[in-house]
């Protein structure tokens, strides 16, 4: 039973990222909230691999955070570029690929 | 079908020999004109060369066997083949394509067309004749198809880059259309080869003697949707009623040169391939689908000739008048008998040396008046009485006057067309053909009509008061600027003047011709005569 | 013996060819020459001395000569000639080998020698006729190339080969009726002229067609023989053939219901309307007729007892009396004569109808002389008497005492067209109507003296107009005298040409003309002459009066002799109504046109223009002086004259009118579905489908906003939407 509290502490974790995907401005923030998300799938991973007592999970929950590492950093590269070009990192204002 | 191997590199050469002028042009300066003007004539003057070293080489004895045959190995994954020859049914259209383009070459050595760069021009001119050349003497299926589509790209930047004012709207009307129908066409090729591949122990292959063996083997329902793949391709290129609304458009907003070729030689890929192709391949599908081609064709002859009454610009008249002879070359198709499709192959060739004339004079027209506006031409004959002339002679020959070639495309097909095989007349199909005989009489009281009232309107009678102080200033086109205004129709001034030296070298052949596979059409039955009573003979008499 | 001739001929090559004299065998070139002659003229005449004139006069006399050595030479084969047939390959299809070349048997001599005789005389008349024209040298390349055409159709040896000839022919006729084009009227007449043959031509098509499907040979004396032999055939498909190649002989011939364009080809210059419209290429339609006559005999039941009417003689009936008719109210001295030959080809064509061969063709042959010279009078007329118009009310009259030669040559050959005893039209148009009563078509035998009588009334009327009476507008000019000697010739006809009649004539020309009617130079009235006396002997080729049968001889196949019945015996008797008819029509119409036209004061003047019950009425209470000729003239007149009226309207207003608004309805239907149905329906089609293609594209764009968290929404929202579905399929 005690599985769960993790798993709901994941969902949660994953609600609020969600939330800040769709509704935050700030492009720093919405990455912010994409590791959130990753993360809470973390969490759950290691909720899973502890209740099966392998280590699959731990293995894949390692190899998320490698690639979460690597994506926020291309991220965070994309949003100083967009930031020194456009002087603005709002989201509303960088909806150049309409259509 | 029996073939002759010699001198096997002999089609190849006149094929591929055009490519080489376009390489040379390539490297040639854009602003040196002349330069790259007389590479095209010279380029265009060999490959006729050669094309005219090919009639002498050919053996008239044996026009029913494939000659300067050969064949290699292509594209062995899917069995496609190098195969190419030439037979009494290809020879005319394959000599007729190098003497158009040379012509359209000598031509256009004086009427570049706004926006000018002669060497792009030139160079998708002599693509183009790649192109057409390859379709005639191509005898593998995949072979055939690339030089089909070949035609259409630099016909598209012709019509879209040198063309009217419409010209966009055109160019794409023209390509996507006949895309279309080639893609129809090309799974139908594709479900061919699967069908014939069956369980054979070669694997199939996409070669015209594999198909001509196994296609009519083809279990009926299959050969019927492979036809009718076929069918639309072709007809698409005729172009045959329904499908013919590309083809106004096209012509009209075409420069001359490219409403010469576009005329003269591609429509009759379609009814080549008709011929070549889709006939032989399916003789069971092709009596199921004779009778609906006829009356598409009858159809087509009576359509074309009342869009004809109906226009009010001459090239968009003179086009319409294309769809009413394609008629009578199908009609002639239709009807299954060597007679019929002789009709067509000499209709072919006729309907290529007028149309390509009419399309020249009002190219030529348009090049003086700045207008094809029929109610703004008049007198045309007391301004430049040689050009009327001209016009009336082709006017003349159009409408199947005998004595001149475009009667022996006629009249045949309808005495074909009154006496079809006998396995169309077995399925009860002869009352049809009998109504579509007459139908098609009419339509030659119609192509009098249309074509007799052009002449009246534009030729006879008084000049336009409008143009009757433009007379006689220069001997030359006056010399077009880089600029693209575009075919404004009041951009330059208007200069009236009678027909040149550089339009006379490029009409001469093709007056001559006619005059002469009119008085004496043995000329060209006796070439490809044999080949198709072969190919037909087979639907019984 | 009529089995397959082509290989009896090839039989006895040995015997044929000592029988065949050089100009037989070679009787291809009188075709052949005028063709060169035409290419020279065309590329050369501007630069000769004659302007090309002296090569089309010298390809005709050289055409001359051969047809009449070849004619020569076939009198002396006598009883036992037979056609004489060359062939070369002309093209081949299907393995069948097809031909041109000569079929020459008497009835394609006697069109040769015609042809080429009226050719050459009509191009002599020409030189003085167009002299000074704006296209003197294309004129005569258009002539020759017609001659050239024709010849080539009637020795031709196939069907292909004399459509060929045919429209030839029919091209020239174009380019010679609209040979002043820069009017407008003359292009429409040479357009109207092409077409309606156009119509008729595609009988020719279908007909050949249909002849080729049956016999798979278009040779000439195979279909001719084989028909001739009965049986192997389908007579529904011979009737086919016959019908439609007969309507091209309505077409070309101008009968009715194509007879509309004879009359207007009256714009074209009178050589052209001498030599085209009446003498030659109008009897190409006979002459098909008459060449595969076999055809027509069993296809249309023609001399079949019991059958009554056949297709060709009641077309030919109906077209001698409506033309009849309607010559009547013609100003136009061309067009009477116009009028004239479509009555006298519907003479010929109801004359083949009635199986009267021999006479239909020899009536082609001696219409040819007296229309021809009839042609050649107008024009004379015009080219030196009123001064270029045709108009008779306005510009002719009392022209006999000026024009001597003309007058002369027009009365000889007038009285050859009405059928007067001893001239040649005599011998050859009372033979039809003779005929149709001998052979049981009472009908047509009554058509043919009505038409006797229409024939002489209106030609006397134009005859009044043109020479005698008053002098008019141009044909009245220097009546006074002013300085020209001509003055003094104006005798006792002339004594009523007061100032004031002159007068009130002298509205169109109110300066005087450079010169008075007199007679035209020799190289007009030489032609006339020799016209004039062929119009008067040559009726004694064939003159069963005589018992001169010279021509039945020469000219009628075997064959045919076997199919139709014999010509009838003549008898004076028989020939007496139609005598009669020609005496009272000419009596009648004199009268009329004296009473109506003449210089003297008469109430039937201007009738037209007045209420004629009014002038009847006025008439009753006149001049006991009048009483017997007025009664003649209400009876008659008030019959004829708004019958003849009601008849021309008819023919301009419904039938002309028919054929133009079927122009008109062409093009505006033709707009209509090209407006509608080409760009509307079928091209909208295709633009539809690109259309429905960017609108659905643009209707999805709406998904594309740019914005990310947009774009993140959509992401984890489906990915909700498909974890869902995963567990519930999965539980």
């Amino acid at each position: 039973m005690w599985v769960n509290n993790f798993l709901i502490l994941g969902a949660v974790l994953f609600a609020i990222g969600v939330y800040g995907v769709i509704a935050r401005k700030n492009a720093v923030l919405v990455l912010m909230s994409i590791e959130l998300i990753l993360n809470s799938v973390n969490i759950n991973l290691l909720a899973f691999s502890q209740m099966h007592n392998n280590v699959d999970g731990n293995t894949f929950a390692l190899y998320i955070i490698a690639v979460a590492a690597a994506e926020v950093g291309v991220g965070l590269a994309m949003v100083m570029l967009i930031y020194r070009n456009r002087k603005t990192i709002a989201l509303d204002d960088l909806s150049e690929m309409k259509g | 079908m029996d073939v002759l191997r010699d001198q096997n590199w002999l089609l190849s050469l006149g094929t591929f020999l055009p490519l080489a002028g376009v390489l040379i042009i390539m490297f040639l300066p854009k602003r040196d004109e002349a330069l790259t003007k007389q590479v095209a004539v010279i380029t265009a003057g060999a490959t006729l060369a050669v094309g005219i070293y090919t009639l002498m080489q050919f053996n008239y004895d044996e026009t029913s066997k494939l000659q300067f045959f050969t064949s290699h190995d292509w594209i062995k994954p899917i069995r496609a083949t190098y195969s190419i020859g030439l037979d009494g049914i290809s020879l005319p259209m394959y000599i007729l394509s190098m003497l158009i383009t040379f012509l359209c070459v000598v031509y256009s050595m004086d009427h570049v067309p706004n926006p000018g760069n002669p060497k792009a021009f030139f160079s998708l001119i002599l693509i183009l004749q790649v192109g057409m050349a390859g379709t005639f003497i191509a005898q593998d299926l995949i072979l055939f198809f690339v030089f089909f589509e070949i035609v259409l790209l630099p016909m598209y930047f012709l019509i879209g880059v040198w063309g009217g004012e419409n010209r966009q709207y055109a160019s794409l009307k023209f390509f996507l259309y006949t895309m279309f129908g080639s893609a129809l066409m090309l799974v139908a090729f594709i479900a061919l080869f699967i069908v014939t591949k069956g369980n054979s122990a070669e694997g199939g292959s996409f070669a015209f003697a594999w198909f001509m063996e196994h296609g009519p083997q083809v279990g009926k329902t299959a050969a019927l949707w492979i036809f009718a793949g076929m069918f639309v391709g072709f007809a698409v290129k005729v172009p045959m009623f329904p499908f013919h609304t590309w083809l106004p458009d096209a012509h009209t907003q075409a420069p001359t040169v490219g409403s010469v070729i576009l005329a003269a030689i591609l429509l009759k890929l379609g009814t080549y391939g008709f011929i070549r192709i889709a006939i032989p391949f399916l003789p069971q599908a092709a009596i199921k689908w004779a009778p609906a081609i006829g009356v598409l064709a009858a159809i087509g002859i009576i359509y074309g000739a009342l869009g004809c009454l109906a226009q009010r610009d001459t090239k968009r008249l003179i086009a319409f008048s294309s769809v009413a002879h394609m008629g009578f070359v199908m009609l002639g198709i239709s009807s299954l008998t060597p007679l019929g499709v002789n009709a067509a192959i000499f209709g072919m060739v006729a309907h290529g040396l007028i149309t390509g004339m009419l399309f020249f004079v009002a190219g030529s027209i348009k090049e003086r008046y700045h207008t094809l506006e029929i109610s703004r031409l008049s007198g045309i004959l007391k301004q430049m009485p040689h050009l009327g002339w001209i016009a009336g002679f082709c006017a003349m020959a159009s409408l199947g006057l005998p004595g001149l070639a475009g009667f022996w495309g006629e009249f045949p097909a309808i005495l074909s067309a009154w006496s079809p095989a006998q396995v169309l007349r077995d399925n009860g199909h002869w009352s049809l053909f009998k109504v579509i005989t007459v139908v098609a009489a009419l339509g030659t009281v119609f192509a009098a009509a249309y074509l007799l009232w052009l002449f009246q309107r534009i030729c006879m009678g008084e000049p336009n008061p409008e143009f009757l102080d433009a007379a006689h200033r220069s001997n030359h086109a006056p010399a077009h600027s880089l600029s693209a205004a575009a075919n404004d129709d009041h951009h330059d001034e208007v200069r009236i003047y009678d027909v040149n030296g550089y339009e006379w070298a490029s009409w001469a052949p093709l007056l001559i011709l006619i005059v002469v596979l009119g008085v004496y059409p043995q000329l060209l039955f006796k070439i490809f005569d044999a080949p198709v009573t072969q190919l037909f003979g087979i639907f019984g008499k | 013996m009529l089995g397959f001739p082509l290989i009896r001929y090839a039989e006895e090559p040995a015997a044929a060819a000592h029988a065949a004299g050089w100009f037989l065998d070679h009787a291809w070139l009188i075709a052949l020459i005028p063709a060169i002659g035409f290419a020279i003229i065309l590329f050369f005449g501007k630069k000769l001395p004659f302007k090309g004139a002296e090569v089309g006069i010298a390809s005709m006399v050289a055409s001359l000569v051969l047809s009449a050595g070849a004619v020569y030479q076939w009198i002396d084969l006598g009883h036992d000639a037979h056609p004489v047939i060359k062939t070369w390959t002309w093209w081949q299809s299907g393995g069948m080998q097809f031909t041109l070349g000569q079929h020459i048997d008497g009835l394609a001599l006697m069109a040769l020698i015609l042809v080429s005789f009226i050719s050459t005389l009509v191009q002599i008349y020409s030189v003085e006729y167009v002299r000074d024209d704006r296209r003197f040298t294309h004129f005569f390349a258009s002539l020759t190339l017609f001659s050239a055409g024709m010849l080539t159709m009637v020795l031709a040896e196939n069907m292909v080969q004399l459509i060929l000839g045919w429209e030839i022919m029919g091209l020239c006729s174009f380019m010679l009726i609209g040979h002043w084009w820069e009017e407008k009227a003359n292009s429409n007449a040479a357009l109207k002229a092409f077409w309606t043959v156009r119509v008729g031509d595609m009988g020719l098509l279908v007909g050949t067609a249909v002849l080729f499907g049956m016999f798979h040979t278009f040779s000439i004396d195979k279909i001719n023989n084989t028909v001739a032999e009965g049986g192997g055939f389908s007579k529904s498909m011979l009737m086919t053939a016959a019908i439609a190649l007969f309507i091209a002989c309505i077409g070309k011939s101008g009968q009715f219901p194509l007879h509309t364009w004879l009359p207007d080809a009256m714009a074209g210059p009178t050589p052209v309307s001498s030599l085209l419209h009446s003498s030659t290429m109008v009897v190409a339609g006979v002459f098909l007729v008459a060449r595969i006559y076999p055809v027509f005999h069993t296809g249309l039941d023609i001399n079949v007892a019991g059958q009554q009417f056949n297709l060709i003689a009641v077309i030919g009936g109906i077209t001698v009396l409506i033309a009849a008719v309607l010559a009547f109210v013609q100003n136009d001295i061309k067009k009477v004569l116009a009028y004239s030959t479509v009555s006298q080809l519907g003479y010929m064509m109801m004359g083949l109808g009635v199986g009267a061969w021999t006479a239909a063709v020899f009536h082609i042959f001696t219409h040819a002389f007296f229309k021809c010279c009839l042609f050649l009078c107008a024009g004379s007329v015009s080219h030196t008497g009123s001064h270029h118009s045709f108009d008779m009310k306005a510009d002719m009259g009392g022209l006999r005492k000026k024009m001597p030669v003309t007058f002369i040559t027009w009365m000889l050959s007038t009285a050859a067209l009405c059928g007067v005893p001893f001239f040649s039209g005599f011998f050859s148009k009372d033979e039809i109507i003779d005929s149709a009563h001998a052979n049981h078509y009472t009908v047509f035998w009554v058509v043919g003296l009505i038409g006797a009588f229409l024939t002489t009334a209106y030609m006397t009327r134009a005859t009044y107009l043109t020479f005698f009476g008053q002098a008019r507008g141009a044909a009245a000019h220097f009546v006074h005298g002013d300085d020209h000697a001509d003055a003094d010739h104006h005798g006792a006809a002339d004594s009523h040409a007061t100032d004031d009649a002159h007068g009130a004539h002298d509205v169109k020309h109110s300066r005087p003309l450079p010169f008075a009617p007199h007679d035209s130079g020799w190289l007009i009235t030489v032609p006339l002459i020799i016209l004039a006396a062929l119009a008067v002997v040559s009726g004694y080729l064939n003159a069963p009066a005589f018992h001169i049968e010279k021509f039945h001889h020469w000219v009628t196949p075997h064959l045919i002799n076997e199919m139709v019945p014999e010509a009838p015996v003549f008898k004076w008797v028989n020939a007496l109504p139609s005598i009669a008819l020609v005496a009272l029509g000419f009596i009648v119409s004199l009268a009329i046109s004296k009473a109506v036209f003449g210089s003297e004061p008469s109430p039937l003047k201007g009738l037209t223009k007045r209420n004629s019950l009014l002038g009847a009425g006025h008439r009753f209470v006149a001049n006991k002086y009048y009483l017997d000729d007025l009664y003649e003239k209400v009876i008659v007149r008030s019959i004829a004259h708004p019958i003849a009226q009601g008849a021309y309207w008819i023919n301009q207003r419904v039938i002309d009118a028919t054929v133009n608004s079927v122009g008109i309805g062409g093009r505006k239907s033709a707009g209509w579905v090209y407006r509608n149905v080409d760009q509307r329906m079928v091209d909208g089609v295709v633009n539809g489908s690109g259309i429905a293609a960017s609108e659905a594209g643009e209707s999805l764009r709406a998904s594309q906003s740019g914005k990310v968290n947009q774009y993140g929404a959509l992401l984890f929202g489906a990915a909700a939407v498909g974890a869902l579905v995963l567990v519930i399929v999965n539980s």
